[in-house]
């Protein structure tokens, strides 16, 4: 009898849908909304998330050595730097390398050749390159540096820092990223309430049309169950129709923007994106939708149950 | 077999409906309930099915207080009792066929009844031949038979029927009170309740007559007197 009664429930969703064919469209361009609001936003949060890691992957310490510094002082340094916490990672640029760095970056400017052969010794000290997990740390590890290796001393292997020179731009720029991101997840919140009440009202809405019938189904002897069901069939046959059709409303719509996307953010194609998450994007709208879509049914037609 | 005790029903500005209702139903019995708009026929009824509650007493089916019941319990009840509204309460999206065939599913009756039951009720109503009609194609008589054919398909202990043919013209009331007595005949107990004359008289059963909110009179062999 279960299966009976859960096919007897199914089929009565899919013909209620069929047969409400006007409510149950604009239910669907409804929920489409609200799933595409939603994808925009996780498309919006990856381009978003992949323009700052790449601003904060610009942001860098660089520890410049005299050049008369003792490489095992160096190495001893770069070892300590990179035990820290903070540090992602710490990368050494001899002497050597950074005048092939040098010579490769300036090969079309004949006068700075040769002036640089002229000179004959490498007029270049070794640098560490030091990248934080996160530029707010920046801070920390520039203090580090400054207790580890006093540059005041004579003595001291290190040129110079030039996180000070940058302080300024740093923490600016760890600010703008830092406040982009609160707003972002703010305004995805907001964005996301709001679409998901227009859906939930909607499927009310729908329902409240057929409050007479689900008197008459329990003035007749239908149980709850029996009520209930086939409702939820069509809040979870809106879900999935719906995020079908958002999901096959993003093609069109990456591949416009992606080249845009491309140009404006750099690097980052929205259009190869919805093509290799395609899968995840889709069972996350479809989720949604489906759970948006039976929950709302089953909360409005609680309502008309109590008779 | 149903039991009013001591019923009073009062809405919510103070002036009773119903005051005092004391009555029994017997197995097999017709019973015609009487009245003018208004004397608390339709309360009446919509207390024995529990889509409203008493303000004091109580009413017994069998020997269970309605009321009391739990809501399971009441939708079972609910099965026992066929129930025909004045304005059909027919399911708008489902055919003729789809529509009796509903109260068969949510009863748990097996596929294999129902596509032997549904059309003879529909025989019974004399309506095989609109079985795949969707209500609003029908005339009020056809829509009144589909919601009679609902009402009896269960095989109900008890059918009640609220002004069938409040709506209908003189043929098609004349036809639905037969099926009634039909029904009657085969078992159900039948309660009536109408305010058309022409039945009352030709009936000749039991008449319980409200007024204003009282039974006034309740006639073993009774006629319409108001």
């Amino acid at each position: 009898m279960f299966w009976v009664k859960i096919k007897r429930i199914t089929k009565s969703g899919f013909v209620n849908f069929w047969r409400n064919g006007w409510v149950s469209l604009a239910t669907v361009l409804i929920m489409v909304v609200t799933l595409f609001v939603i994808g925009s936003l996780i498309f919006a949060k990856t381009l978003l998330s992949s323009t700052l890691a790449q601003i904060q992957d610009k942001v860098d310490i660089s520890i410049y050595f005299k050049t008369d510094a003792n490489e095992n002082d160096i190495m001893a340094l770069k070892n300590s730097v990179s035990k820290l916490n903070e540090v992602k990672e710490a990368i050494y640029i001899s002497k050597d390398d950074a005048i092939k760095n040098f010579q490769e970056r300036h090969k079309d400017n004949a006068l700075i050749v040769q002036s640089l052969t002229e000179l004959g010794d490498n007029p270049l000290g070794a640098v560490i390159n030091i990248k934080a997990k996160d530029p707010s740390q920046y801070e920390a590890i520039a203090k580090f540096l400054q207790a580890e290796a006093d540059i005041e001393d004579p003595g001291s292997v290190i040129d110079k820092i030039n996180y000070f020179q940058n302080k300024n731009v740093i923490d600016k720029l760890t600010k703008v990223i830092n406040s982009s991101k609160n707003l972002g997840v703010s305004l995805s919140i907001v964005l996301i309430i709001i679409s998901i009440l227009v859906s939930f009202n909607t499927i009310r809405l729908a329902i409240y049309t057929a409050r007479d019938e689900i008197s008459v189904m329990r003035l007749v002897g239908a149980s709850s169950k029996n009520v209930t069901g086939p409702f939820i069939v069509e809040g979870i046959m809106y879900g999935v129709i719906s995020s079908v059709v958002a999901v096959a409303v993003f093609y069109p719509f990456t591949y416009w923007l992606g080249p845009e996307t491309e140009s404006f953010f750099g690097g980052m194609n929205i259009f190869n994106y919805y093509l290799s998450n395609f899968i995840s994007l889709f069972f996350i709208l479809l989720s949604i939708g489906v759970f948006l879509g039976a929950l709302s049914s089953f909360i409005a037609v609680r309502r008309y149950l109590k008779v | 077999m149903i039991y009013f005790d001591k019923v009073s029903k009062i809405y919510s500005d103070n002036l009773p409906i119903l005051e005092d209702i004391n009555f029994a139903i017997e197995h097999k019995e017709f019973i015609s309930l009487v009245g003018q708009s208004g004397a608390g026929k339709t309360t009446l009824l919509k207390l024995l099915i529990a889509e409203e509650r008493p303000t004091e007493g109580k009413v017994f089916f069998e020997s269970a207080d309605i009321h009391s019941l739990s809501r399971k319990h009441l939708t079972l009840l609910r099965r026992k009792i066929g129930m025909v509204f004045q304005d059909f309460r027919l399911l708008p999206n489902r055919t003729v066929f789809e529509n009796v065939a509903f109260a068969m599913e949510v009863a748990g009756r097996e596929d294999e009844d129902i596509t032997i039951d549904v059309p003879q009720v529909l025989e019974l109503v004399n309506l095989m031949d609109k079985s795949s009609s969707f209500p609003h194609e029908l005339s009020g008589g056809e829509r009144q038979r589909v919601s009679i054919a609902r009402a009896i398909v269960n095989q109900p202990d008890l059918l009640i029927a609220d002004e069938p043919t409040g709506n209908l013209d003189p043929l098609n009331t004349w036809e639905i009170v037969q099926i009634l007595k039909k029904i009657n005949e085969l078992g159900t107990t039948v309660l009536l309740a109408t305010h058309n004359k022409g039945i009352i008289d030709s009936l000749g059963r039991r008449v319980i007559t409200l007024e204003k909110g009282r039974i006034v009179r309740d006639d073993k062999e009774g006629r319409y007197v108001l």
